[in-house]
């Protein structure tokens, strides 16, 4: 299929519809609602389940009950309608349904502001709800890869029976680029054997998220835990990575934040300086050993930046994956502004020259945020 | 075989048609073989063999899906012998239009007591109502937080003494109980809403036939429809099984009178 001008939210929405996701639950919030709005209109033209639930809570428990009855479903939402279906989040972890969520993020905390924002990193990866999961989570920095990562969400929602979120910052769901949609997937005929569709002809099913005996949760804990592990060693991982060779200082950051430190490497790199990019495309499961043996593979880096837009989240993760080989360091926006090329090739700038200083590997840093 | 005396003779040797017993009282096909956890005099139990009987009348076994609430009926999905699915405190009727919207060919209810419909989840159970969500809510209330042991609940009773209020239910504090079953009668989506009661034979026929009418609305696919059942919670009214009848008699029913809040025109039978 040919390439066309493409908005973020549509493209999230189009590609969902095109990956056969029969049925869509959600609530309205900026900067996600195009995206509502486009499923409200294409899926009821295509004989499928559209509903505008009441609350965020409301529909993540609307996907919960589709999901246990076996179909292809999405929601979609933004950070303070995140923080709402968290609760459906932890109960669709303990009763392994697959789902697919798109979080196109906002400044917090609080009702924030609608501008773009990395702040639900830690929520997404390491806090969805209450107990112990993960979900998958992508993270795509265009338009081409929204509509990418969005069709891989729905595969492995159902490898992996798990929930998958996508998550971008505003920008990404607000800005339009050229890119290409995917042919139109069938919509599945058939529901899994586990999904309640009436017991008919055969034992009744039974979805549940419930195990009061300690012991019995436990095995439910293990293997759960058994999957998660299973995910991150599936090579499921995804990251992309630029100019790394002969690299002193290694720019780190996802969406948005990577895309503009991509600018800003590319033209020091023009102008022969040492600096690369490193972009984890999955947050969860996180490239930790491929972030670990950065070092190793390139005995020329020195530092490690990391570029996010909030306050230092994924930084914690590069450090644990460095574990002190080389100082990590981090610069940030928050509040809904995104950096600039230059504020971003100026701290790369600062840390060369700090290099230059102190030679030696030193020990890392605590990193600081820059105001 | 061997023609045994008739007082030695046991009931399987006897053929059929010559038996004198005949089976009036058996285990519904829609429940499980499995002892509850219910406490003695609870009325959980009675509403669970009414609707299974219901289920089982109807042949709609196999077609049927539970969503199970938060509370006592927690774990309602191992009593009734159908596919099921447990939802968050309150979120039943949210999730039961989940799977609705995905099988609309099959018989969706939930099960929920009052703490779970009217308190955490009377935004979901109202905008399901409203929203004519073609489903089936039976809804027990007993005044109480069951599970949590005898809390106040949206439908305690004026001056009622639980757990969290010893001083009994203040209405300047608390507010007055909320009657369900009239106010989701005032939705156009809800096309049956009534209230019954379990506290003797006579009313829990009544009972039966309001549950059975209720999910033959959902089978015609008219609409939301809901039994609100005035249930028995001895061990947290701190009364024995016989005394808690009589307080749904005389104390409850003063408060939630029975009655028929909405019946939609297509689901009045017509008297001979």
């Amino acid at each position: 299929m040919a390439k066309e001008l493409l908005k973020g939210n549509i493209a999230f929405a189009e590609a969902a519809i095109r990956a056969g996701c029969e049925v869509y639950f959600g609530y309205p919030i900026t900067p996600q609602t195009e995206l509502l709005e486009h499923m409200s209109q294409r899926m009821v033209e295509l004989g499928r389940v559209f509903l505008q639930a009441e609350s965020e809570v409301a529909a993540v428990n609307m996907v919960y009950g589709a999901a246990a009855a076996g179909a292809r479903v999405m929601t979609s939402s933004s950070s303070p309608g995140i923080s709402l279906m968290q609760e459906g989040f932890s109960y669709m972890a303990a009763s392994n349904v697959p789902a697919v969520v798109i979080d196109i993020m906002r400044g917090g905390p609080g009702l924030g502001n609608i501008q773009p924002s990395q702040s639900d990193y830690n929520q997404v990866t390491k806090s969805a709800g209450h107990g112990d999961f993960h979900p998958i989570v992508l993270a795509p920095s265009t338009v081409q890869e929204a509509i990418d990562l969005t069709t891989l969400a729905f595969d492995l929602a159902e490898k992996y029976r798990t929930l998958v979120f996508v998550i971008a910052d505003g920008t990404i769901g607000q800005m339009m680029e050229p890119a290409e949609l995917p042919e139109m997937k069938p919509v599945k005929t058939e529901h899994p054997a586990w999904a309640v569709t009436g017991a008919k002809g055969r034992p009744r099913n039974v979805i549940t998220s419930l195990f009061l005996g300690a012991e019995e949760l436990e095995k439910l804990n293990i293997d759960l835990q058994a999957k998660l592990l299973m995910i991150q060693q599936d090579e499921e991982v995804r990251y992309d990575a630029a100019h790394l060779e002969g690299a002193e200082v290694v720019v780190v950051g996802f969406g948005t934040a990577a895309r503009v430190a991509q600018t800003a490497v590319n033209r020091m790199r023009a102008q022969g300086l040492p600096v690369g990019l490193f972009r984890p495309i999955t947050l969860w499961p996180f490239p930790e050993k491929e972030i670990a043996q950065l070092p190793q593979l390139y005995p020329t880096i020195k530092t490690i930046l990391v570029v996010e837009m909030n306050a230092g989240q994924m930084v914690h993760d590069v450090r644990e994956a460095i574990a002190g080989q080389v100082p990590v360091r981090f610069t940030g926006r928050m509040g809904g502004i995104v950096p600039v090329p230059e504020e971003v090739e100026e701290e790369i700038r600062r840390v060369l020259t700090s290099l230059s200083a102190v030679t030696p590997r030193k020990e890392a840093s605590n990193g600081r945020v820059a105001l | 075989m061997a023609v045994l005396p008739f007082n030695e003779q046991r009931i399987d040797d006897v053929p059929v048609r010559e038996r004198h017993e005949e089976l009036v009282y058996n285990r519904p096909k829609a429940l499980t073989d499995r002892h509850t956890h219910y406490c003695p005099g609870c009325t959980h139990g009675i509403a669970h063999r009414l609707v299974a009987e219901v289920i089982d009348e109807l042949g709609i076994r196999e077609d049927t899906i539970l969503v199970a609430s938060v509370g006592c009926s927690v774990f309602a999905y191992n009593y009734f012998e159908v596919d099921s699915c447990e939802a968050a405190h309150g979120r039943a009727p949210a999730m039961a239009t989940g799977v609705k919207r995905v099988h609309p060919d099959k018989i969706v209810f939930t099960y929920q007591g009052d703490g779970d419909l009217a308190s955490i989840g009377m935004g979901e159970i109202i905008h399901t109502a409203a929203r004519g969500e073609k489903i089936t809510t039976i809804f027990i209330n007993n005044a109480v937080y069951g599970m949590t042991g005898g809390q106040m609940a949206p439908t305690s009773l004026p001056g009622q003494k639980t757990t969290s209020s010893p001083f009994g239910r203040d209405l300047m504090l608390c507010g007055a109980p909320i009657r369900v079953a009239e106010l989701i009668a005032n939705l156009d989506g809800t096309v049956f809403s009534v209230r019954r009661s379990l506290h003797d034979a006579r009313h829990i026929i009544q009972a039966k036939k309001a549950i059975r009418t209720a999910f033959e609305a959902q089978i015609k696919g008219l609409g939301f429809s809901i039994v609100e059942l005035l249930s028995s919670c001895p061990t947290n009214w701190g009364m024995t099984a016989t005394e808690s009848l009589d307080w749904i008699r005389d104390s409850m029913i003063p408060t939630y009178p029975l009655g028929d809040y909405k019946i939609a025109p297509e689901l009045v039978t017509k008297k001979r």
